[in-house]
């Protein structure tokens, strides 16, 4: 109690410029540091900043991360190329078929293989399911934490159609694991096809929906429009990717760039904004789920049947049905993924445009069936890095906001 | 020799000592007393202007003289291409010139490279580990020397006993 007593005294005092005010004391500031997590729900995992504050404005943040940090990319130089597969469901755990995609390009690259094109289709069609999954999950987790809820329950509830088409296609919602080096690991069933169909026309007026409910909403407004404003400059400076680098005016986009994939076949626009700010990152994001399904669409008529797997039998696994009755690819498959392949010397690096921003994987070879190194360049890692440039001046409640708006994920940022 | 592994050779004589050119990715080599130099070069030059900053990695080669080897890749929206810019160091001394004043994104990638293979960056703002504990001092993970399994760490972990739970 003595302790109390003390502080309240010292928090008064004469201020020496003005002696004239000596009857009105003036209040002492000094800035106050505040852990924010790691148990917080709006850190989207296990994230811990330290918030240096004056009155509510943040001064300095320094975020701390690793909580949730496996090792990874030390575990990939153990298995073989095709073990990994599985590793990379874990990393943007929300997304895991986009990550399946980036790892499996970057193999491809490596071992210089072609995609047939029914699989180039399948996995460009996957892709973007994917894309509308992780939209829909920013922007109801967004919305939530700025407290407009029911966007939330309206995402989710179009989310888990999508994740249960997931769960018909692989048998799993979100760990996949789908994506094969080389191709896929299964064909659309007739069933799945109807589906989708039925999907892309149920979700369009769906999309209006959540818009009406935030575009008008003044919170909403007031909460996103001028904060975490960034130059175009400063966020490639950062190396920041997808939406987040779009919100500022640069048409950066690796579909676009550097065309994989079936995206060159389809016609889509690439949404760019003007101001750098949570709003426009907003409506990037939004314009994205229109443009998925525009190019889901395309897919959908353009594909034609044939392989789904590219013909290397060095390389890529050989079909399910076969392993269970031909002995050669039987021992085939095992020895693929017991010793894997003999993967050429070198090193490559492969970026992919995940909806967060560039997935991309760095991968060195020395020869021989494991990678010699594997870097995995995660953009929630590295958007984290523009996290204190981006919170100066803003207001603590906005810290929370700004975490939103890179849609980071822990296990890719940490990996 | 490509286009920009000449330019880059012109502009800095001798500094590039390897330059290789697969799968249509470009990784140039350069002595690590002239990588700043070269990466602020790219960044400026207004026919080049590298100006995302990609990736900050690094690999461990445990039989070679020079034994780490830090790789920068950046890329140029402007004229849509990529180069890996990399820099060897022998253990003894591995130290490289930090590049965060160049491009502000590596501050994060370089503390990541520290934190996984121990190699310091001069005139770094804020050099500590990132993603293992701050008091982690078993050495660096991602060094081949280092076990899978760690160096016993974990063991020291306290859980709690069967019945008590």
């Amino acid at each position: 109690m003595a302790q109390f007593e003390d502080q309240r005294t010292t928090v008064y005092k004469i201020d020496p410029e003005h002696p004239e005010s000596e009857t009105l004391p003036t209040l002492r500031t000094e800035e106050l540091l505040l852990n924010m997590g790691p148990q917080h729900p709006s850190t989207h995992g296990v994230l811990k900043v330290i918030l240096e504050l004056e009155g509510e404005r943040l001064v300095k943040s320094t975020p701390v991360m690793g909580f949730l940090h496996r090792g990874v990319e030390k575990l990939a130089e153990e298995g073989t190329y095709h073990q990994f597969i599985p590793h990379t469901d874990r990393l943007d755990y929300v997304c895991a078929m986009y990550n399946n995609f980036a790892y499996c390009r970057a193999v491809e690259k490596l071992m210089n293989i072609t995609v047939p094109d029914r699989a180039e289709y399948l996995r460009t069609i996957v892709a973007e399911i994917q894309r509308i999954i992780g939209h829909q999950f920013w922007l109801g987790t967004q919305a939530l934490d700025i407290g407009a809820m029911t966007v939330f329950f309206y995402c989710f509830r179009d989310r888990e159609i999508l994740l249960d088409w997931f769960d018909e296609l692989c048998g799993a919602r979100l760990t996949t694991s789908w994506y094969r080096i080389g191709g896929v690991e299964r064909d659309f069933t007739p069933s799945l096809f109807a589906k989708l169909k039925q999907f892309l026309d149920y979700f369009p007026p769906k999309i209006d929906e959540y818009v009406i409910f935030l575009e008008k909403n003044r919170i909403w407004l007031a909460r996103t429009k001028g904060v975490a404003v960034i130059s175009a400059e400063d966020a490639l400076s950062f190396g920041l990717s997808g939406p987040t680098l779009r919100g500022s005016g640069v048409d950066f986009d690796l579909r676009k760039y550097e065309p994989y994939s079936a995206y060159p076949k389809c016609e889509f626009s690439v949404p760019v904004g003007k101001n750098g700010d949570t709003y426009d990152r907003y409506w990037i994001r939004v314009q994205e789920l229109y443009e998925s399904v525009k190019i889901i669409r395309q897919c959908l008529e353009q594909i034609q049947d044939g392989p789904i797997m590219a013909d290397v039998p060095s390389v890529t696994l050989p079909p399910k049905e076969r392993v269970f009755t031909n002995l050669e690819s039987m021992i085939q498959q095992f020895k693929l993924f017991s010793q894997g392949f003999n993967a050429p010397p070198g090193e490559i690096y492969c970026g992919t445009e995940a909806h967060k921003g560039e997935l991309g994987f760095y991968i060195v070879s020395t020869g021989g069936g494991k990678p010699y190194r594997l870097k995995i360049r995660a953009p929630s890692f590295i958007h984290m890095g523009a996290f204190d440039h981006m919170s100066k001046g803003y207001m603590i409640s906005d810290a929370v906001t700004i975490f939103g708006t890179y849609d980071i994920v822990m296990g890719e940022c940490d990996r | 020799m490509s286009q920009l592994a000449q330019r880059i050779e012109d502009t800095f004589p001798g500094a590039c000592t390897k330059v290789v050119e697969w799968r249509g990715d470009l990784a140039v080599t350069v002595k690590p007393e002239t990588l700043h130099d070269v990466a602020r070069f790219l960044r400026d030059d207004p026919a080049l202007r590298f100006d995302y900053i990609v990736h900050v990695s690094s690999v461990d080669w445990p039989d070679d003289e020079e034994r780490f080897e830090v790789v920068y890749e950046v890329y140029s929206i402007r004229t849509r291409q990529r180069i890996r810019l990399k820099t060897r160091v022998p253990e003894s001394d591995c130290i490289v010139d930090s590049l965060t004043d160049v491009w502000k994104g590596a501050d994060f990638m370089e503390r990541e490279v520290y934190d996984m293979m121990g190699i310091r960056f001069r005139n770094h703002p804020d050099l500590r580990r990132i993603l293992m504990p701050d008091e982690y001092d078993e050495g660096y993970p991602l060094r081949k020397d280092f076990p899978l399994r760690g160096k016993g760490w974990r063991d020291t972990f306290e859980f709690l006993d069967e019945p008590s739970r």
